[in-house]
């Protein structure tokens, strides 16, 4: 097992296979196996035919420049958009992901790049959103047990050593670094079997940046696999394992973050 | 082998600041005027009718009276029910223009129904009287549905093709001039009290006391009008579907970001057509009440509501941005109306006054939210 030295000529071929490989973990089966999977936007071919696996426990940072396809990549899987081409598995099963519900019930949960938050609604609406608990309105109808959201909001927030006064009061009010930190911990509530993040340090403080990688942190020590989409080369070398590098839509490079450095990376993204 | 592949990242970690112990960095600083502000915000509706309330009772005589206010009641009727619909469209950021005449073709169509049955029973005529409404409301309402949540028409737009449409087979129907109903019993439902009172022949309940008949009918009172009953059983229905339960909450996302509320696993179109499904149901309930009131129906019974009940919500302090409204705000921004209306009528002056008058009162709201909005940005 031998790293492999990454051969940036030939990138610039069509054949969209061939890309630099990290080595695998053996007889370890992917959570996550996508083989050829492919978006295109009109003439625009947003994702490329990649092959893109991800392992029990790891974390994969994908990198590319803006608008490599990775966003794309991970609605795919996050039942976003449905792929042209190319085939997902989970756990060895084709899977067709028809809707973020979907997904979802799936055991994928994304913290999107635009947040998808409700900005009306509080912390803990947007914690149970679309997933609220059951419960008695005025004791008697049909309806919903607020004071149990509100308590394992709470919960999950400060387990996550996150610290919201006001569960109920909407999410507009909230800091940047609070909004992530509500985006996540809705992700981290439902016990996801792969967690998506989609520039989840984008647009913070840096105390808050090292706050979300250390979410990150907590995830791999629970053993959930995480895709983390981030620019910043600094964080994606603080949490992740893997590498993985797209351009123009297509994957380039696979590496184990131990073997590589941020020169290569960027020599890589940018081609 | 794994434990190669799965490379402790300690190494980089060391050199980083150790993440951990920032732990509380992300903290709340969500304290402020802004909770009071909101609350004000939320209040002024409630201030201004008291307001309202205070000032006609000081310079109308006869307002301030236990039986004007169930005239009030009663004749607010309508126009909330048509409002209680709408206030689930507009929160989940839409606009449904087609209740008025939804609610003047369903009173049209019910009252030719109940026409047709003259001479069966009460309890029959009123039952497929109903069912004609609910049955123009679903129809209705599947089209508006259909339209917004599936074909992703602009619901400015589709509601108002519904709204056309609607109109135009209430006249069909009709011929233009109103349908009455000459059924014996009908307007009790309509105008009637939930007890009575006469000096003489006592209470009862439900209608008019034994023995009264004739001019002493005059000297009967009424308590509890029943369109008051209807609303507040309707009202509490909508309240209890839209603050309590599950499908109200994804009203409440669809209408502030739909995007995050679809991406959250909320079926967006579903949701959406089963809001212009209730709310032209309920258009469709206001023009069962037009006709119970009035033993009859007319085509352009609702023509001037559906703005009136918009104002009403605007009032109650929903964003017509969406996202933001609640029942209890619409039945506050009725009252408004309707006691405006009124005192004004009370006070002898030119009922079209009270189109200023609300008008003023709607460029107030709109002018509060977004005091509110500053405030809290
Ligand atoms: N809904 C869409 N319709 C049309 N084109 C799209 C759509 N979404 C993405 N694209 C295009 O697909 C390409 C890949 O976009 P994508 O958002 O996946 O990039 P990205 O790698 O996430 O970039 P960034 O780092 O800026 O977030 C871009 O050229 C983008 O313009
Ligand atoms: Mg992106």
């Amino acid at each position: 097992m031998t790293m492999l030295t990454p051969d940036t000529t030939s990138h610039t071929t069509k054949q969209p296979a061939s890309i630099v490989q990290g080595p695998r973990a053996d007889g370890q089966s992917p959570v996550l196996r996508c083989r050829k999977i492919t978006k295109r936007f009109g003439g625009l071919v947003a994702v490329d035919q990649v092959d893109f696996d991800v392992y029990p426990g790891e974390t994969v940072a994908l990198l590319g420049d803006n608008g490599a396809g990775k966003s794309t990549l991970i609605q795919m899987i996050a039942g976003v958009y449905r792929p042209d081409g190319g085939v997902i598995e989970l756990d060895d099963q084709a899977v067709d992901i028809r809707s973020p519900l979907h997904a979802r019930d799936l055991g994928i949960e994304t913290v999107f790049q635009d947040l998808a938050l409700c900005d009306n609604l509080g912390a803990s609406e947007n914690i149970f959103l679309g997933r609220e608990i059951p419960g008695k309105a005025y004791g008697m109808l049909p309806g919903l047990n607020e004071a149990k959201m509100r308590a394992e909001a709470k919960a999950v927030l400060s387990e996550l050593h996150i610290n919201i006064r006001n569960l109920d009061a909407p999410v507009r009010t909230l800091s940047g670094g609070q909004r992530q930190a509500t985006a996540i911990a809705r992700a981290v509530y439902w016990k996801a079997r792969l967690m998506i993040m989609d520039e989840p340090t984008a647009a913070l403080g840096v105390p808050e940046q090292k706050k979300v990688l250390s979410l990150i942190e907590t995830l791999k020590q629970r053993g959930v696999p995480v895709i983390v989409i981030s620019h910043n080369m600094q964080d994606v070398f603080e949490v992740a394992d893997r590498l993985f590098i797209m351009r123009r839509g297509r994957a380039v490079a696979d590496l184990r973050a131990a073997d590589t450095d941020a020169n290569e990376v960027v020599r890589l993204m940018v081609g | 082998m794994r434990a190669r592949f799965f490379r402790s990242s300690s190494r980089i970690r060391s050199m980083s600041v150790n993440s951990t112990s920032l732990s509380s960095t992300i903290d709340d600083d969500n304290q402020s005027p802004k909770g009071l502000a909101a609350l004000a915000g939320r209040m002024w509706a409630v201030l201004f009718l008291i307001a309202l309330i205070v000032f006609f009772s000081l310079v109308a005589p006869g307002f301030f009276d236990l039986f004007n206010f169930q005239a009030v009641g009663a004749n607010m009727a309508v126009l909330l029910v048509l409002g209680l619909g709408q206030t689930f469209v507009i929160i989940s950021a839409g606009i449904d223009l087609s209740t008025g005449f939804v609610m003047g073709l369903a009173s049209v169509a019910s009252a030719l129904v109940m026409q047709s049955l003259t001479g069966y029973p009460l309890a029959v005529i009123i039952i497929a009287g109903l069912a004609t409404t609910l049955l123009i409301g679903i129809a209705a309402g599947a089209v508006n549905g259909a339209l917004v949540a599936y074909m992703r028409v602009p619901p400015f737009i589709a509601t108002l093709g519904t709204l056309s449409i609607a109109e135009g087979v209430a006249y069909v129907l009709s011929g233009g001039p109103p349908v009455s109903i000459s059924t014996r019993g009908l307007g009790f439902f309509g105008n009637g009290f939930i007890a009575y009172f006469h000096p003489e022949a006592g209470i009862s309940i439900l209608g008019l006391p034994n023995g009264v008949s004739g001019s002493a009918v005059r000297e009967v009172m009424g308590f509890f009008p029943l369109q008051v009953f209807y609303i507040i059983i309707l009202a509490s229905f909508c309240g209890w579907l839209l603050g309590r339960t599950r499908f109200g909450r994804h009203v409440y996302a669809v209408g502030g970001n739909p995007k995050a509320a679809s991406r959250a696993g909320i079926p967006l179109a579903w949701t959406l057509f089963k809001i212009y499904v209730l709310c032209a149901v309920s258009a469709s309930l206001a023009g069962f009440l037009y006709v119970l009131r009035f033993n009859g129906g007319v085509a352009n019974a609702g023509d001037a509501l559906m703005l009136s009940s918009v104002a009403a919500i605007a009032i109650g302090g929903a964003s017509m941005l969406g996202g933001e409204g609640r029942i209890l705000g619409t039945v506050v921004g009725a009252l408004v109306i309707a006691v405006i209306q009124n005192g004004l009528v009370i006070l002898g002056i030119d009922p079209f006054w009270q189109y200023v008058a609300v008008g003023a009162v709607i460029i107030m709201a709109v002018l509060v939210d977004q005091a509110k909005g500053k405030f809290l940005s």
